[in-house]
Protein backbone atom coordinates (compact mmCIF):
# COMPACT_ATOMS: atom_id res chain seq x y z
CA UNK A 1 0.00 0.00 0.00
CA UNK A 2 1.31 3.34 -0.99
CA UNK A 3 1.34 5.42 2.11
CA UNK A 4 2.32 9.05 2.20
CA UNK A 5 4.70 10.07 4.91
CA UNK A 6 3.03 11.34 8.03
CA UNK A 7 4.20 14.90 7.49
CA UNK A 8 2.15 15.30 4.34
CA UNK A 9 -1.16 13.97 5.61
CA UNK A 10 -3.54 16.81 6.18
CA UNK A 11 -5.29 16.35 9.48
CA UNK A 12 -8.27 18.30 10.73
CA UNK A 13 -8.08 22.04 10.26
CA UNK A 14 -7.55 23.91 13.53
CA UNK A 15 -11.24 24.86 13.66
CA UNK A 16 -12.23 21.22 13.11
CA UNK A 17 -10.30 19.89 16.08
CA UNK A 18 -12.26 18.59 19.03
CA UNK A 19 -11.46 20.06 22.44
CA UNK A 20 -9.46 17.90 24.84
CA UNK A 21 -12.53 17.80 27.06
CA UNK A 22 -14.35 15.56 24.54
CA UNK A 23 -14.97 12.43 26.57
CA UNK A 24 -17.35 10.33 24.56
CA UNK A 25 -19.19 10.08 21.30
CA UNK A 26 -22.54 8.77 20.14
CA UNK A 27 -23.72 8.01 16.64
CA UNK A 28 -26.86 8.18 14.57
CA UNK A 29 -27.26 6.51 11.21
CA UNK A 30 -29.01 7.97 8.18
CA UNK A 31 -29.96 5.15 5.87
CA UNK A 32 -31.56 5.26 2.47
CA UNK A 33 -31.21 4.45 -1.20
CA UNK A 34 -28.70 5.91 -3.61
CA UNK A 35 -29.33 9.59 -4.34
CA UNK A 36 -31.95 10.08 -1.64
CA UNK A 37 -29.96 12.85 0.02
CA UNK A 38 -28.06 11.16 2.86
CA UNK A 39 -24.83 13.05 2.26
CA UNK A 40 -26.69 16.32 1.72
CA UNK A 41 -28.36 15.85 5.08
CA UNK A 42 -25.08 15.04 6.80
CA UNK A 43 -23.47 18.10 5.23
CA UNK A 44 -26.28 20.48 6.13
CA UNK A 45 -25.96 19.87 9.88
CA UNK A 46 -22.30 18.86 10.26
CA UNK A 47 -19.82 21.26 11.82
CA UNK A 48 -17.07 19.77 9.66
CA UNK A 49 -17.05 19.25 5.93
CA UNK A 50 -18.39 15.70 5.48
CA UNK A 51 -15.66 13.09 5.48
CA UNK A 52 -15.60 9.67 3.91
CA UNK A 53 -14.54 6.39 5.44
CA UNK A 54 -14.02 3.60 2.99
CA UNK A 55 -13.87 -0.12 3.33
CA UNK A 56 -12.54 -2.40 0.66
CA UNK A 57 -14.20 -5.73 0.17
CA UNK A 58 -13.69 -8.59 -2.16
CA UNK A 59 -16.52 -9.85 -4.25
CA UNK A 60 -16.34 -13.31 -5.65
CA UNK A 61 -17.54 -13.12 -9.20
CA UNK A 62 -17.37 -14.76 -12.55
CA UNK A 63 -15.22 -12.86 -14.99
CA UNK A 64 -17.10 -11.32 -17.85
CA UNK A 65 -14.24 -11.81 -20.23
CA UNK A 66 -13.08 -15.23 -21.13
CA UNK A 67 -10.68 -16.22 -18.44
CA UNK A 68 -11.08 -19.92 -18.95
CA UNK A 69 -13.99 -20.28 -16.61
CA UNK A 70 -12.00 -19.46 -13.52
CA UNK A 71 -13.52 -17.42 -10.73
CA UNK A 72 -12.08 -14.03 -10.17
CA UNK A 73 -12.17 -11.92 -7.08
CA UNK A 74 -12.65 -8.24 -7.54
CA UNK A 75 -12.03 -5.60 -4.93
CA UNK A 76 -14.82 -3.11 -4.44
CA UNK A 77 -14.71 0.00 -2.35
CA UNK A 78 -17.75 0.93 -0.32
CA UNK A 79 -17.81 4.47 0.99
CA UNK A 80 -19.72 5.99 3.84
CA UNK A 81 -19.97 9.74 4.37
CA UNK A 82 -20.20 11.14 7.83
CA UNK A 83 -20.31 14.39 9.74
CA UNK A 84 -19.99 15.61 13.28
CA UNK A 85 -21.81 17.84 15.74
CA UNK A 86 -20.27 18.80 19.08
CA UNK A 87 -23.29 18.78 21.36
CA UNK A 88 -21.27 19.90 24.37
CA UNK A 89 -17.66 20.23 25.51
CA UNK A 90 -17.76 16.58 26.52
CA UNK A 91 -20.09 14.88 24.08
CA UNK A 92 -19.78 14.51 20.32
CA UNK A 93 -22.47 13.29 17.92
CA UNK A 94 -21.50 11.59 14.67
CA UNK A 95 -23.87 11.11 11.76
CA UNK A 96 -23.25 8.34 9.26
CA UNK A 97 -25.01 8.10 5.92
CA UNK A 98 -25.02 4.50 4.83
CA UNK A 99 -26.30 2.61 1.80
CA UNK A 100 -29.52 0.71 2.26
CA UNK A 101 -28.14 -2.70 1.37
CA UNK A 102 -27.63 -4.73 4.51
CA UNK A 103 -24.76 -6.63 2.95
CA UNK A 104 -22.62 -3.51 3.32
CA UNK A 105 -23.50 -2.79 6.94
CA UNK A 106 -21.24 -5.39 8.51
CA UNK A 107 -18.19 -3.77 6.90
CA UNK A 108 -18.12 -1.29 9.76
CA UNK A 109 -18.33 -3.17 13.04
CA UNK A 110 -21.29 -2.20 15.17
CA UNK A 111 -22.52 0.51 12.80
CA UNK A 112 -26.14 -0.07 13.78
CA UNK A 113 -25.71 -2.03 16.99
CA UNK A 114 -24.07 0.85 18.77
CA UNK A 115 -26.14 3.63 17.19
CA UNK A 116 -28.69 5.43 19.34
CA UNK A 117 -31.14 5.27 16.45
CA UNK A 118 -31.61 5.77 12.73
CA UNK A 119 -33.29 8.03 10.21
CA UNK A 120 -34.74 6.23 7.20
CA UNK A 121 -34.63 8.81 4.43
CA UNK A 122 -37.13 8.13 1.67
CA UNK A 123 -37.89 9.50 -1.77
CA UNK A 124 -41.53 9.10 -2.82
CA UNK A 125 -40.43 8.45 -6.40
CA UNK A 126 -38.80 5.24 -5.18
CA UNK A 127 -40.58 4.42 -1.96
CA UNK A 128 -40.07 0.69 -2.34
CA UNK A 129 -36.29 1.10 -1.99
CA UNK A 130 -36.82 1.76 1.72
CA UNK A 131 -39.10 -1.21 2.46
CA UNK A 132 -36.31 -3.68 3.03
CA UNK A 133 -34.27 -1.27 5.15
CA UNK A 134 -37.15 -0.75 7.57
CA UNK A 135 -37.67 -4.48 7.93
CA UNK A 136 -33.99 -4.99 8.71
CA UNK A 137 -33.97 -2.24 11.35
CA UNK A 138 -37.09 -3.70 12.98
CA UNK A 139 -35.45 -7.12 13.14
CA UNK A 140 -32.32 -5.63 14.71
CA UNK A 141 -34.32 -3.59 17.21
CA UNK A 142 -32.89 -0.29 15.98
CA UNK A 143 -35.38 2.51 16.67
CA UNK A 144 -35.95 4.75 13.65
CA UNK A 145 -38.01 7.61 12.30
CA UNK A 146 -38.96 8.11 8.65
CA UNK A 147 -38.05 11.37 6.90
CA UNK A 148 -39.53 12.06 3.47
CA UNK A 149 -37.14 14.21 1.45
CA UNK A 150 -39.41 16.39 -0.66
CA UNK A 151 -37.93 16.55 -4.13
CA UNK A 152 -39.74 19.12 -6.33
CA UNK A 153 -40.73 16.58 -8.97
CA UNK A 154 -41.64 13.80 -6.56
CA UNK A 155 -45.25 12.78 -5.95
CA UNK A 156 -46.68 14.19 -2.73
CA UNK A 157 -48.80 11.95 -0.56
CA UNK A 158 -50.50 12.78 2.72
CA UNK A 159 -48.23 11.55 5.51
CA UNK A 160 -50.95 9.28 6.87
CA UNK A 161 -51.19 7.62 3.47
CA UNK A 162 -47.42 7.10 3.51
CA UNK A 163 -47.63 5.73 7.04
CA UNK A 164 -50.12 3.13 5.82
CA UNK A 165 -48.07 2.32 2.73
CA UNK A 166 -44.93 1.89 4.84
CA UNK A 167 -46.87 -0.12 7.44
CA UNK A 168 -45.40 1.99 10.22
CA UNK A 169 -46.41 1.44 13.82
CA UNK A 170 -48.63 4.24 15.10
CA UNK A 171 -45.91 5.67 17.33
CA UNK A 172 -43.12 5.79 14.73
CA UNK A 173 -42.74 9.42 13.62
CA UNK A 174 -42.86 10.28 9.93
CA UNK A 175 -42.07 13.80 8.76
CA UNK A 176 -41.35 15.70 5.57
CA UNK A 177 -38.05 17.50 5.17
CA UNK A 178 -35.82 19.36 2.77
CA UNK A 179 -32.39 18.03 3.64
CA UNK A 180 -30.66 20.92 1.87
CA UNK A 181 -31.82 23.14 4.72
CA UNK A 182 -29.99 22.94 8.01
CA UNK A 183 -33.09 23.76 10.08
CA UNK A 184 -35.09 21.05 8.33
CA UNK A 185 -32.37 18.41 8.79
CA UNK A 186 -32.00 19.43 12.41
CA UNK A 187 -35.77 19.02 12.90
CA UNK A 188 -35.49 15.45 11.59
CA UNK A 189 -32.73 14.68 14.10
CA UNK A 190 -34.74 16.33 16.89
CA UNK A 191 -37.74 14.18 15.94
CA UNK A 192 -35.57 11.09 16.26
CA UNK A 193 -34.16 12.22 19.60
CA UNK A 194 -37.63 13.00 21.00
CA UNK A 195 -38.80 9.57 19.84
CA UNK A 196 -35.84 7.91 21.58
CA UNK A 197 -36.55 9.94 24.68
CA UNK A 198 -40.19 8.80 24.69
CA UNK A 199 -39.07 5.20 24.27
CA UNK A 200 -36.68 5.65 27.18
CA UNK A 201 -39.40 7.13 29.37
CA UNK A 202 -41.77 4.27 28.62
CA UNK A 203 -39.01 1.72 29.02
CA UNK A 204 -39.41 0.31 25.55
CA UNK A 205 -35.94 0.96 24.24
CA UNK A 206 -34.06 -2.27 24.08
CA UNK B 1 -52.61 8.16 -6.79
CA UNK B 2 -51.53 5.69 -4.13
CA UNK B 3 -47.99 4.87 -3.12
CA UNK B 4 -46.69 1.31 -3.36
CA UNK B 5 -47.50 -0.84 -0.33
CA UNK B 6 -44.81 -2.34 1.85
CA UNK B 7 -45.17 -6.02 2.69
CA UNK B 8 -43.73 -7.05 6.05
CA UNK B 9 -40.85 -9.42 5.91
CA UNK B 10 -41.33 -12.94 7.20
CA UNK B 11 -37.77 -14.19 7.41
CA UNK B 12 -38.62 -17.79 8.27
CA UNK B 13 -40.93 -18.25 5.31
CA UNK B 14 -39.53 -15.82 2.85
CA UNK B 15 -37.86 -17.20 -0.24
CA UNK B 16 -34.72 -15.46 -1.38
CA UNK B 17 -35.90 -12.04 -2.56
CA UNK B 18 -35.34 -10.41 -5.91
CA UNK B 19 -33.08 -12.29 -8.29
CA UNK B 20 -29.54 -11.11 -7.87
CA UNK B 21 -27.09 -10.02 -10.45
CA UNK B 22 -24.34 -12.39 -11.27
CA UNK B 23 -21.67 -12.25 -8.61
CA UNK B 24 -23.96 -10.67 -6.03
CA UNK B 25 -25.24 -13.90 -4.60
CA UNK B 26 -22.72 -14.23 -1.87
CA UNK B 27 -21.97 -11.83 0.90
CA UNK B 28 -18.89 -9.78 0.21
CA UNK B 29 -15.83 -10.18 2.36
CA UNK B 30 -13.63 -7.49 3.79
CA UNK B 31 -10.44 -7.30 1.85
CA UNK B 32 -8.52 -6.71 5.06
CA UNK B 33 -9.60 -9.29 7.55
CA UNK B 34 -8.53 -8.89 11.13
CA UNK B 35 -6.98 -12.13 12.26
CA UNK B 36 -8.74 -14.51 14.60
CA UNK B 37 -7.66 -14.12 18.16
CA UNK B 38 -6.53 -10.57 17.58
CA UNK B 39 -8.49 -9.44 20.59
CA UNK B 40 -9.23 -5.80 20.91
CA UNK B 41 -9.51 -4.84 17.26
CA UNK B 42 -13.24 -5.45 17.32
CA UNK B 43 -13.54 -3.07 20.26
CA UNK B 44 -12.58 -0.09 18.14
CA UNK B 45 -15.79 1.56 17.07
CA UNK B 46 -16.21 4.15 14.33
CA UNK B 47 -16.78 6.71 17.07
CA UNK B 48 -14.21 5.58 19.61
CA UNK B 49 -12.29 8.77 20.37
CA UNK B 50 -8.53 8.34 20.19
CA UNK B 51 -6.04 10.63 21.92
CA UNK B 52 -2.26 10.45 21.66
CA UNK B 53 -0.41 9.81 24.91
CA UNK B 54 3.18 10.16 23.88
CA UNK B 55 5.51 11.43 21.23
CA UNK B 56 5.88 8.97 18.39
CA UNK B 57 9.13 7.02 18.81
CA UNK B 58 11.37 7.41 15.79
CA UNK B 59 11.21 3.70 15.14
CA UNK B 60 7.47 3.73 14.52
CA UNK B 61 6.14 2.85 11.04
CA UNK B 62 4.81 5.90 9.16
CA UNK B 63 1.15 4.91 9.41
CA UNK B 64 1.32 4.64 13.18
CA UNK B 65 3.35 7.83 13.49
CA UNK B 66 0.65 9.56 11.44
CA UNK B 67 -2.06 8.34 13.81
CA UNK B 68 -0.21 9.76 16.79
CA UNK B 69 0.41 13.05 15.03
CA UNK B 70 -3.27 13.37 14.07
CA UNK B 71 -4.44 12.49 17.57
CA UNK B 72 -2.94 15.49 19.33
CA UNK B 73 -6.59 16.35 19.89
CA UNK B 74 -9.30 13.67 20.20
CA UNK B 75 -10.26 12.11 16.88
CA UNK B 76 -12.70 9.30 16.11
CA UNK B 77 -11.72 6.10 14.35
CA UNK B 78 -13.87 7.15 11.41
CA UNK B 79 -12.06 10.49 11.10
CA UNK B 80 -8.69 8.75 11.24
CA UNK B 81 -9.83 6.46 8.43
CA UNK B 82 -10.89 9.48 6.39
CA UNK B 83 -7.75 11.57 6.95
CA UNK B 84 -5.36 8.65 6.50
CA UNK B 85 -7.35 7.39 3.51
CA UNK B 86 -7.14 3.89 4.90
CA UNK B 87 -9.98 1.38 5.28
CA UNK B 88 -11.47 1.45 8.75
CA UNK B 89 -10.47 -2.18 9.33
CA UNK B 90 -6.83 -1.23 8.75
CA UNK B 91 -7.13 1.72 11.11
CA UNK B 92 -8.59 -0.65 13.73
CA UNK B 93 -5.51 -2.83 13.52
CA UNK B 94 -3.16 0.16 13.77
CA UNK B 95 -5.05 1.45 16.80
CA UNK B 96 -5.04 -1.93 18.50
CA UNK B 97 -1.25 -2.00 18.22
CA UNK B 98 -0.88 1.58 19.43
CA UNK B 99 -3.20 0.93 22.36
CA UNK B 100 -1.21 -2.16 23.33
CA UNK B 101 1.98 -0.10 23.21
CA UNK B 102 0.39 2.58 25.39
CA UNK B 103 0.99 5.26 22.77
CA UNK B 104 -2.65 6.26 22.42
CA UNK B 105 -5.66 6.26 24.68
CA UNK B 106 -9.20 5.28 23.67
CA UNK B 107 -12.37 6.91 24.95
CA UNK B 108 -15.13 4.38 24.45
CA UNK B 109 -18.33 5.38 22.68
CA UNK B 110 -21.71 5.41 24.39
CA UNK B 111 -23.87 2.80 22.74
CA UNK B 112 -27.58 2.07 22.78
CA UNK B 113 -28.44 0.21 25.95
CA UNK B 114 -31.34 -1.66 27.44
CA UNK B 115 -31.51 0.98 30.14
CA UNK B 116 -30.86 4.18 28.22
CA UNK B 117 -29.46 7.22 29.89
CA UNK B 118 -32.12 9.88 29.51
CA UNK B 119 -29.73 12.64 30.47
CA UNK B 120 -27.55 11.59 27.54
CA UNK B 121 -30.50 11.88 25.12
CA UNK B 122 -31.36 15.25 26.64
CA UNK B 123 -27.78 16.46 26.20
CA UNK B 124 -27.92 15.56 22.50
CA UNK B 125 -31.27 17.33 22.11
CA UNK B 126 -29.93 20.40 23.84
CA UNK B 127 -26.92 20.41 21.52
CA UNK B 128 -29.11 20.08 18.42
CA UNK B 129 -31.29 22.97 19.52
CA UNK B 130 -28.25 25.23 19.41
CA UNK B 131 -27.58 24.45 15.75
Amino acid sequence: MDFRSSDTIPGPRAEDQLPHTAEAAVKLVIVGGFGVGKTTMVGSVSEIRPLTTEETMTQAGIGVDDNFGSETKTATTVAMDFGRISVSDKLVLYLFGTPGQERFWFLWNGLFEGALGAVVLVDTRRLEVSFDVMGRLEERGVPFVVAVNTFPDAPRYPLEQLRTALDLAADVPIIECDVRRRASSRDVLMTLMRFLHTLALTGRLS
Amino acid sequence: MTPPQRQRRHPEREPDPAPRQEGEGRNPERLFVIGEGNDGAADIDLVTLIVGRAEAPGSLPPEQAAVIRLCETPLSGAELSAYLQLPFSVVSVLLTELLAAGLVQARAPIVRQALPDRSLLEAVMHGLQKL
